[in-house]
């Protein structure tokens, strides 16, 4: 969702993102209910073809997969001790397969895309007293935030390293949470200043 | 016929006990005008009061005859801001988002809203940037981004507080460049006296007063003298 869409002509890209997201959440519902070698092995097979499909560049779309490798580690060692080495594999298949097709829906979708749908899904919420537009808005800030706040944590270690303030847990956390609600103020600005609250 | 003028009339700024603006009288008619003065001289929350971000703690301040206390929407939508640090404005994830957030809120066919950002990005240098992470951006290219996402509701007004202090010599010139095409009238706070030149009147503040208002040169040199 942090800009991830990699714009390319493919059936892929052209699809309706909520049949995009239904079929994400089916492929859920077998990969996991279902389970098992073989269900995990086609799985695998037809997500490659899906990467090939949307024409995602291969390093592309194993740089989705690096930053989760070590929780399939870390859950496919524990069940290769617990259950044994098929279990284990299907588990790490089962992930993999999740993470990538995941990653392959943000590959091939706008963010615009999905926010459009996330507020047309709100909609009959509206009785409720909920408004489509701030749960997209909502959203929308919640995936900006993101790489905000990681830039601040950098900063704020980059200043802690600098002045040799050592390992100390409070100089982290407290510059960056200061840093945070005040760029969380100048965020609330810019909406006003464009008429979010008006 | 309302007047085209931004009247600040008697206002008074307090955050607290700490007045940051008192008695302040001015009307901008031009097309275009500068503010500058020290740090904490009062410059930017002058340039906050005039699109109601911040009220008058005393004073009335309009826009085009609306009054930002009573007509706060019209007159947001009547004057655009663009901050310092455009990390901080950009509030969508992705450009053409951003540059469109503002149209949609405004409820504008969709269609106009895309022709709209197609336009705005060919003439802000972003082509090809359309579905880019506004996060990935240089910082000359988020303050581009910025500026084009505040114009794409039409404002009539552009209020910029120091829009190039954090921009390289290059990006400043370029921003400058643009605002000069820009058919809005500006109201520009900055540091960088060089872009003043051609401008049509600035105002000098200092210690929460308006101390000079005059034209650039005469003004810039007033500033000079106040910092040494």
């Amino acid at each position: 969702m942090i800009g991830l869409y990699h714009p390319a002509d493919s059936p892929l890209h052209r699809a309706p993102v909520g049949l995009k997201l239904a079929v994400l959440l089916g492929a859920m519902v077998v990969l996991f209910g279902v389970g098992g070698p073989v269900v995990v092995t086609v799985a695998l097979v037809v997500t490659v073809v899906a990467y090939a499909v949307a024409k995602i560049p291969w390093r592309l779309g194993l740089a989705q997969l690096r930053p989760v490798l070590w929780v399939i580690g870390v859950a496919a060692g524990f069940h290769l001790f617990t259950s044994g080495p098929q279990h284990a594999a299907v588990v790490a298949g089962q992930l993999l397969v999740a993470v990538a097709l995941a990653a392959l829906l943000t590959l091939t979708t706008r963010v615009s895309a999905m926010l459009r749908v996330f507020e047309t899904a709100a909609r009959p919420f509206r009785p409720l007293g909920v408004d489509p537009a701030r749960v997209a808005l909502l959203l929308a800030l919640t995936i900006r935030c993101v790489p905000l706040l990681i830039n601040i944590l950098g900063t704020v270690r980059e200043a802690r390293q600098a002045r040799g303030v050592g390992r100390n847990p409070l100089a982290l956390v407290t510059p960056a949470v200061v840093r945070a609600l005040r760029t969380a103020d100048e965020l609330g600005e810019a909406l006003a200043a464009r008429g979010v609250d008006d | 016929m309302t007047q085209a003028e931004i009247a600040v009339d008697r206002v008074t700024h307090r955050y607290g006990d700490r007045t940051v603006l008192e008695e302040v009288t001015v009307r901008l008619t031009e097309h275009r005008v500068g503010v500058i003065g020290a740090n904490g001289s009062g410059k930017s929350t002058f340039a906050r009061l005039l699109n109601g971000l911040v009220l008058p703690s005393a004073g009335t301040v309009t826009v085009d005859g609306l009054d930002t206390r009573r007509d706060g929407k019209a007159v947001r939508r009547k004057v655009g801001f663009i901050f310092t640090d455009p990390d901080a404005q950009i509030v969508m994830p992705t450009v053409a988002e951003d540059i469109a957030f503002g149209m949609r809120r405004l409820k504008l066919p969709e269609e106009q809203v895309r022709q709209r950002v197609a336009e705005l990005i060919a003439r802000f240098g972003l082509s090809g940037l359309e579905d880019h992470p506004a996060h990935l951006l240089s910082g000359g290219q988020k303050q581009l981004l910025a500026l084009a996402a505040v114009l794409a509701p039409e404002p009539d007004i552009l209020v910029c507080d120091e829009p190039t202090t954090l921009l390289d010599l290059r990006n400043t010139r370029r921003f400058s460049a643009l605002l000069e095409t820009l058919e809005q009238r500006v109201v520009l706070v900055t540091h960088h006296l060089e872009l003043l030149e051609n401008f049509d009147r600035v105002l000098v503040f200092d210690e929460g007063r308006l101390i000079e208002d005059t034209k650039p040169a005469v003004a810039v040199a007033t500033y000079r003298k106040l910092m040494t």
